[in-house]
């Protein structure tokens, strides 16, 4: 028994030592340096049709730079189910790419780890400047009052899509701007025996864009000023409520959407079974789903009074993905030129066409490709009427328990249970106690 | 194969002698001689089982005790020690992570209990099927093995394609063919998700029994259905009495595993429900995983897993003092 | 080999019936599925989602070429062979010799040894992930070896997380096995390896086909590990396939296709091993 009891003395002594020595992962005072001043390794996310058409379109730019700048560029297109959990390995163990793209959303969360380069005066100089980038792309950078941990790379916003042929068939003769309108006009849709309008209901990241747009409009925030949680005013439930409304008492949202997650109510609308549809630049969706752009239109999603607008009158989230340097990186002059390089207008212009995406780019807006009607609503909408998620620490938990609450609703609703103020009150508590206590 | 044919026959004669008290100590000096070669034979095993294994596991026990948040896992040795706490919230069923954290369990011990009945009898009643031979046999077996060469992505992706509430089959037979339902079900949302949730995963895990039921059946010498067929056993009774209890050794380390990784299984819930299950299928290593990498605090994450690793460590035990008293005795 | 060996009488009718009645249902069970997976790789993107029926109106093979260009398809395949294959290997040939140990010698720790062994299969897989990266980018920062992103690491990983299952079956096998047989090869002058390799080996045949179908199935659908641990160059099937899911576009048909395209292989080599998976011992007691 003596030499076994050794044995796992020494055993547990042993891991003990490794794990201790496994800590020297991150260096976390380091800066980066400039070791290795001709090679760069980027992710990418995965912003087209597949990854092997991104790695088309980005490698003849990264050539290009290369060209340019004589430093080459290792690309790896991430897919976006994989993205997170990489950046996180990354950040525990020091050990990642140079340059990465990150959901703008994660950017406050990320920014608290500390291993992103933060964007000061000096680093924002070296790529031209802040004023070049539009604000409500920077509103989702970082938290407020920080240097950013990110920069602008690709700006997005959510349409209201809708299917000519079917509007006309129910003698609607323009698209709704409020909620009352787009309500009425689906009784009439309901009337000639199509679904008025398609929803994600059990996708997490749909319900809480949704329901964070709601809730601006009836002045709300999720977040006090302070960086707390407060899901449980009256507002937010108000406005909660509002979103689940529309499939349980207004019924124009059908209620096997309720279970989607995988873009099937894309799928359904390119099909031409529903009507109407609340995405962010669909177009290039539908067109892979056999749909004519000459089927549909789009308009700005309806907002109370109308008019969309700032405050109350806050239309769309503020969409996108932002790239940023990892502070371990070797190669940091080289990884501020390339940020600079993937920011200039010409590769702005380049890669968001490719992606049908919109430049967050002031000067690169203004190319005429980005005039397209699609283009024009969701380029008004982040000038205009967007803003950027709540820029908080704990962004992830808050998608993460409030979309859980919003598909539990859906659930109800579609079950035929009651959605009521105290039920949407109770998730939403619910979800508010599971909030990280700070 | 030579040998085994040649040697493979005074076996069988000899075989009551064999079943002496000798069991795991051969006599001969040439073996007992050489201490130090099962060590040796051990030492690959036990080399990478360290490595890949127990350490990660102690450096998991470590961050249990550590407040391990966005905050600090750039540098987690740094991050400051908050002893129990985690257990604490873990454990702390008035308030809502701990009561998500046992409603989970016990979603999990039901599921596992369920699916590792159907799979293992599935799985041994179709070994037991295929045992003979009839025309088909070989194909039947290919077949059955099928589930189980999928990628797990796929195979789950068709099964949530099937159980869609408006185009999926299963309502399509259900509701509009057999007319059993009032109107469709949800499957993938509410508490039918459970259900969903057995048979997806029955169906992947049912073929890995069958499998191993299949290879514990060849050693079952042809001597003792003679003997019983001899005594007049029909066809029922050798299959109680000869096939399932040689079947002994293999079932308990059989349903051992299959309950630790359906118990631990992440793969088929997370592609079916994503990173947010509906609350009658929150299986606890999605809700772990949810913890730990979707909230960013992977000192909870972690102490919930030594909670659990605990409650396993105990079932197993007990388990494993059951069934092998019960072959014991079973032997004699 | 391929006649009965059971019993010398024919079976009962009740059995028969039972037997008939449950394999076919058993079958349905399984073929449903993939039926529609099949029907599924069949039909244009636009069909795919729509509402279901038995038969397919439009069929097409588009979704079998386009595969191939979507994602790196082919390359994925290789890695997969090469990471699955390696570690079964590897895996088979470590736990036979750690399981003819526990099962022919009694040494102090064979309880520890296998109750650890065991108690690595109650941990939360995930819980692995972080630790376990780090230290595979330690080793690699200390010696040199790059552990993560390699196959290498992967085949490691995937070897060590197949073992405690193989050893514990092993055991089982061999346990099984009657000693007299490699006893009386240790007479006839072989070492304890010989007696391993020319008696037990042999005669364990299909318990150890079994452990390295498991072995390499395991390795062969991992998702998590190889999510985190490769990058475009090394990444497997499990985490390739999807990529016919994009943030926007869900490529259903492919999906489809490509499963079925590379399970192929793999139902082709159950196929040949399953005459393996039949014999063994008894094949010497039928003759």
């Amino acid at each position: 028994m003596r030499s076994i009891r050794a044995a796992a003395v020494g055993a547990v002594t042993l891991s003990l030592a490794l794990a201790v020595s496994a800590c020297g992962g991150g260096t976390p005072t380091g800066g980066g340096s400039n070791d290795s001043p001709k090679t760069l390794t980027y992710w990418a996310s995965n912003q087209g049709a597949s990854i092997e058409i991104d790695k088309k379109v980005l490698q003849p730019e990264l050539d290009k730079f290369e060209k340019q700048n004589g430093i080459k560029v290792k690309l790896e297109v991430v897919p976006w189910n994989d993205l997170l959990n990489r950046i996180l390995t990354a950040t525990t163990s020091g050990q990642g790419p140079d340059v990465l793209n990150i959901g703008n959303t994660w950017s406050a969360s990320l920014q608290a780890t500390g291993a992103l380069l933060p964007w000061d005066e000096k680093n924002f100089a070296a790529i031209g400047g802040r004023d070049r980038f539009v604000d409500s792309a920077l509103g989702s950078t970082g938290a407020p009052g920080k240097d950013p941990a990110a920069v602008p790379l690709y700006s997005m916003a959510y349409g209201l899509y809708y299917n000519k042929k079917i509007f006309a068939e129910a003698g609607i003769s323009k698209p709704p701007a409020t909620w009352a309108e787009l309500i009425a006009d689906g009784k009439k849709i309901q009337a000639k025996g199509k679904q008025a309008i398609g929803a994600e209901g059990a996708s997490l990241n749909e319900n809480v864009h949704h329901v964070f747009v709601f809730a601006k409009q009836h002045g709300a925030d999720f977040f006090t000023a302070d960086g707390k949680p407060d899901f449980t005013s009256d507002k937010v439930v108000a406005a909660v409520k509002q979103y689940v409304d529309l499939m349980a008492k207004d019924k124009v949202i059908p209620p096997g959407n309720a279970e989607y997650a995988q873009n099937q109510s894309v799928s359904d609308f390119a099909k031409g079974r529903t009507a109407m549809l609340l995405w962010q630049t669909a177009s290039a969706n539908l067109r892979s789903q056999g749909m004519n752009p000459d089927d549909y239109g789009i308009t700005p999603v309806p907002v109370q009074s109308g008019t969309p607008g700032s405050g109350t009158q806050i239309n769309s989230m503020v969409a996108g993905v932002n790239v940023a340097v990892f502070k371990n990186t070797h190669n940091l002059d080289g990884a501020t030129q390339f940020v600079k390089f993937l920011t200039s207008d010409e590769e702005q212009k380049i890669l968001n066409k490719a992606f049908s995406s919109i430049p967050p780019v002031k000067t690169a807006q203004a190319d005429p490709a980005f005039n397209t009607p699609e283009t024009a609503v969701l380029k008004n909408t982040l000038a205009t009427s967007a803003a950027a998620l709540p820029q908080v620490p704990s962004e992830s938990q808050f998608e993460t328990t409030v979309g859980t609450a919003v598909k539990e609703l859906f659930a109800d609703a579609a079950a035929g249970r009651a959605v009521t103020t105290e039920s949407v009150k109770a998730k939403l508590l619910k979800a508010q106690q599971q909030m990280p206590a700070k | 194969m030579t040998t085994t044919v040649d040697a493979g026959r005074p076996t069988a004669q000899k075989s009551s002698r064999a079943a002496g008290p000798r069991r795991g100590r051969p006599g001969r000096s040439g073996r007992a001689g050489r201490a130090w070669l099962p060590y040796l034979l051990l030492l690959p095993a036990l080399i990478l089982e360290l490595l890949v294994h127990l350490v990660p596991m102690v450096i998991g026990a470590v961050m249990s005790l550590k407040e391990i948040t966005q905050f600090y896992i750039r540098n987690w040795t740094a991050a400051p020690w908050s002893g129990f706490d985690n257990y604490r919230v873990s454990v702390d069923v008035d308030a809502p992570v701990g009561e998500a954290l046992l409603h989970s369990f016990f979603v999990t011990v039901g599921f596992t209990l369920l699916s590792v009945a159907l799979c293992w009898l599935i799985g041994t009643a179709a070994a037991i099927c295929l045992q003979d031979s009839f025309r088909g046999r070989g194909l039947l077996r290919t077949l059955f093995l099928v589930p189980y060469a999928l990628p797990v992505y796929a195979a789950v992706i068709t099964w949530v394609f099937m159980f869609q509430h408006d185009n999926g089959l299963v309502n399509h037979v259900l509701h509009d063919q057999l007319h059993l339902t009032d109107k469709p079900s949800f499957w993938l949302i509410g508490d039918n998700s459970f259900w969903a949730l057995l048979t997806v995963s029955v169906w992947r895990g049912w073929p890995f029994a069958f499998l191993i039921v299949m290879a514990g059946l060849q050693n079952i010498p042809r001597e003792l259905y003679e003997a019983a067929a001899l005594d007049g056993a029909g066809m029922w009774q050798q299959i109680r009495r000869i096939t399932l209890p040689s079947l002994r050794p293999v079932n308990q380390v059989l349903v051992l595993v299959l309950f630790l990784w359906t118990f631990n299984d992440f793969n088929t819930p997370y592609v079916m429900f994503g990173k947010a299950a509906p609350r009658a299928a929150d299986l606890i290593s999605v809700h772990i995983y949810q913890a730990s990498f979707v909230s960013w605090d992977f000192g909870t994450g972690s102490a919930m897993s030594v909670l659990l690793l605990l409650f396993l460590l105990v079932v197993t035990g007990v388990y494993l003092a059951v069934t092998s008293r019960g072959r014991r005795t079973a032997d004699v | 080999m391929s006649d009965s060996y059971r019993s010398p009488m024919a079976p009962p009718r009740s059995f028969l019936w039972t037997r008939r009645i449950f394999l076919t249902l058993l079958t349905g069970f399984v073929l449903v599925p993939v039926y529609v997976m099949v029907s599924s790789s069949l039909k244009p993107l636009q069909d795919v989602s729509g509402k279901f029926r038995w038969l397919p109106s439009g069929l097409t093979i588009r979704p079998y070429i386009d595969i191939w260009s979507t994602v790196p398809l082919a390359r994925y395949f290789v890695n997969s062979l090469i990471v699955a294959g390696a570690a079964t290997a590897g895996s088979v040939v470590i736990a036979v010799f750690a399981s003819y140990a526990v099962s022919r010698y009694s040494f102090r720790g064979k309880r520890v040894f296998t109750v650890t062994v065991l108690s690595t299969q109650m941990f939360p897989g995930i819980l692995f992930l972080l630790p376990l990266f780090l230290l595979y980018v330690n080793i690699g920062n200390a010696t040199g070896i790059a552990l993560f992103g390699s196959r290498g690491g992967l085949i490691l990983t995937y070897l060590t997380f197949t073992l405690p299952f193989s050893i514990w079956m092993l055991i089982g096998y061999f346990d099984s096995v009657p000693r007299d047989l490699d006893e009386a090869a240790l007479v006839d002058g072989c070492g304890p390896l010989g007696a391993l390799f020319r008696v037990v080996v042999p005669a364990a045949i299909p318990g150890i086909v079994a452990v390295a179908v498991y072995a390499f199935m395991t390795a062969w659908g991992e998702v998590l590990f190889a999510s985190v641990m490769t990058n475009d160059t090394t990444r497997t099937l499990a985490v390739g396939l999807q990529g016919y899911s994009t943030l926007n576009d869900v490529y259903w048909n492919q999906i489809m296709a490509a499963s079925l395209v590379v399970s192929v292989p793999v139902v082709a080599g159950f196929l040949l091993l399953q005459r393996y998976l039949v014999a063994g011992l008894t094949a010497g007691a039928v003759k």
